[in-house]
């Protein structure tokens, strides 16, 4: 292996979107995974440390790779875990990584959040820039991990000027093996959607955003960007295209039968997940697509198909 | 049913109406634009008010020729308790002005939280009218409808008919920053259509809305009323967008004279109040 290939840390690297962004990247880089999870699939010249981002060990590993960059992407997101574990996992694994990349010399750091932090509101503009406040928690306040995550990227420009930092904030990710709300609601074939309401809606294929972590990692790069897919399209659509037959059942009903049946282990999504079914909470990706000439490669039929496995 | 709607606005409008405005916007594959306008969910949605328009309303129509293309602000006073005036001027340009025009107005902040109104709306191509989704629209050369009297405007009682309310400066920042022509526009008949003589203030909090006025006949059905629409010479501003708003009231108060002349005007030239 010559010493000329970039080394770049990814966590995360054993979920879906670890494993796009090795696939792609392990040619041309040196890609060292930290994961408490087993990689399947490990392509050879990746490799793999199964350890918890939070614990001391995350700092072995930049100690003896000394890595030009990180991907950072260790964040999870699932409404039946505590909030305490949720917080513990999100905020302190990206503290941890923040200060290993401040300490060990790291170069580049590029972080995913999600568009979702914005938060879907009847209130929302249209199309919503990086300046936007971060309104999700004000509604749904157990997603006030993800924006603290993506606060402490905003304190670490700051403190780390000469540490190229990207903050990636992609619309809803969807693809065939991603196990997340928007996909796992796409796949139901008889959804619930809110009479009457039929909000416009961004997808971005898991693959596309893959290539947006990884072209994150050019030389020069730095800022908050959002990621758009390929457009935006009416949720009912969506599903005219996907062939479902989706419920339409009244928003004032749908709010507390949806309480009573998470309560009850009934359905896995909490209710306030409603509002994304019901208001708008679109971004505006131009200022990354300017940037950096994006176009992502999947189309919004083959986006959307993609939950099916196709 | 869709296709029976669609068919009644073109018998009306004109057949060619859908190739007058094919390609007036960016539609993707699943024919829709960004903001979630659709061709064809509006060629068959404004059927009735196209119906409205020709024999309810009667609407006669006074110097739309003189909109200019690309990007304008369409400032109008507001009356009427149902938003009918905003229908009309819409339906004028679409079937009225030469190219046609799709125009957008810009609505209340609750509207997209009332179910199948927001749909509709948005799908007919009304946005909520946040100064962002303003300005975005008008970098992208569309035609914007705003009432800067606000509920004020809509929802006045029949002894303040053609009194204009006070004007917000929103449009005139936004005709600033983004080098925008100014139509004043004067709707005269809306203040008759439903003589509001009491806002029952508990009665809209219980319902969420911002108001409810009532008639004596109850409910604001808009009668039969005759509709002229005014409209003016377009107005060019130049200036800094982040002013002092006594600046900004000083352009503010010249669109709102213009609107105050056309309204006089037009109810000088009236006979009656129902043809």
């Amino acid at each position: 292996m010559s010493e000329t290939r970039l080394k770049v840390v990814v966590t995360g690297i054993a979920g879906n979107l670890g494993r796009v962004v090795a696939k792609l990247l392990h040619r041309e880089a040196h890609v060292i995974g930290i994961d408490r999870r087993p990689f399947v699939g490990r392509p050879k010249d990746v490799d793999h440390y199964q350890v918890d981002v939070r614990k001391k060990k995350t700092d072995e590993v930049f100690r003896r790779h000394r890595p030009d960059a990180v991907i950072h992407m260790g964040i999870m997101h699932d409404p039946r875990m505590s909030a305490e574990d949720h917080h513990s996992f999100n905020v302190l694994g990206t503290m941890k990584v923040l200060e290993c990349a401040a300490k060990y010399g790291v170069k580049k750091v590029v972080m995913l959040s999600s568009a979702n932090v914005y938060g879907p509101s009847p209130e929302n503009s249209n199309f919503l820039t990086e300046d936007a406040p971060l309104m999700a928690a004000s509604r749904f306040p157990s997603v006030r991990d993800l924006i603290e995550v993506d606060m402490l990227a905003h304190g670490f420009f700051w403190r780390h000027p000469e540490i190229e930092t990207v903050l990636l904030r992609p619309v809803h990710i969807v693809g065939a093996a991603i196990k997340n709300a928007p996909s796992n609601y796409l796949r139901l074939a008889r959804p619930w959607v809110m009479a009457g309401f039929d909000p416009m809606v961004q997808f971005i294929h898991t693959e596309d955003v893959g290539r947006a972590m990884i072209e994150a990692l050019r030389a020069g790069r730095k800022g908050v960007y959002n990621v758009v897919g390929p457009g935006e399209v009416p949720l009912s659509k969506v599903f005219k295209e996907l062939g479902h037959q989706p419920i339409a059942l009244p928003h004032l009903l749908a709010r507390p039968l949806l309480r009573t049946l998470f309560k009850y282990r009934l359905a896995s999504y909490p209710p306030e997940e409603l509002d994304h079914i019901q208001f708008l909470c679109m971004v505006d990706g131009s200022r990354w697509t300017q940037e950096t000439g994006w176009k992502p490669q999947h189309s919004m039929r083959e986006t959307l198909r993609s939950v099916l496995g196709e | 049913m869709k296709q029976g709607l669609r068919k009644w606005t073109q018998s009306m409008a004109g057949d060619d109406l859908d190739q007058r405005l094919q390609g007036s916007r960016p539609e993707n594959e699943y024919g829709v634009d960004p903001f979630g306008f659709s061709l064809d969910y509006a060629l068959s949605a404004i059927g009735p008010f196209v119906w409205l328009y020709k024999h309810y309303f009667r609407v006669d129509t006074f110097g739309i020729e003189k909109v200019p293309a690309g990007r304008v602000l369409l400032i109008s006073n507001h009356s009427g308790q149902l938003p009918v005036d905003g229908a009309m001027i819409g339906v004028a340009m679409l079937t009225e002005a030469k190219p046609a025009r799709v125009i957008r107005s810009m609505v209340e902040k609750w509207v997209p939280s009332l179910p199948f109104i927001s749909t509709f709306f948005a799908r007919v191509g009304q946005i909520v009218g946040t100064p962002e989704n303003c300005r975005r629209l008008l970098e992208k050369d569309e035609a914007i409808l705003v009432f800067p009297e606000g509920i004020k405007g809509i929802s006045k009682l029949y002894p303040q008919r053609y009194q204009l309310q006070e004007f917000g400066l929103g449009f005139m920042r936004l005709a600033l920053e983004t080098n925008t022509p100014i139509i004043p526009i004067a709707v005269i008949g809306g203040e008759e259509q439903a003589p509001a003589v009491v806002n029952v203030k508990p009665l809209a909090k219980l319902l969420g809305f911002p108001v409810m006025p009532l008639t004596p006949y109850g409910a604001p059905f808009p009668l039969p009323v005759k509709y002229r629409l005014y409209f003016g010479d377009p107005l060019y501003f130049t200036g800094r967008a982040d002013d002092d708003d006594s600046e900004l009231e000083k352009k503010v108060k010249v669109v709102r004279a213009a609107i105050q002349t056309m309204i006089e005007q037009g109810l000088k030239e009236r006979k009656a109040v129902f043809w």
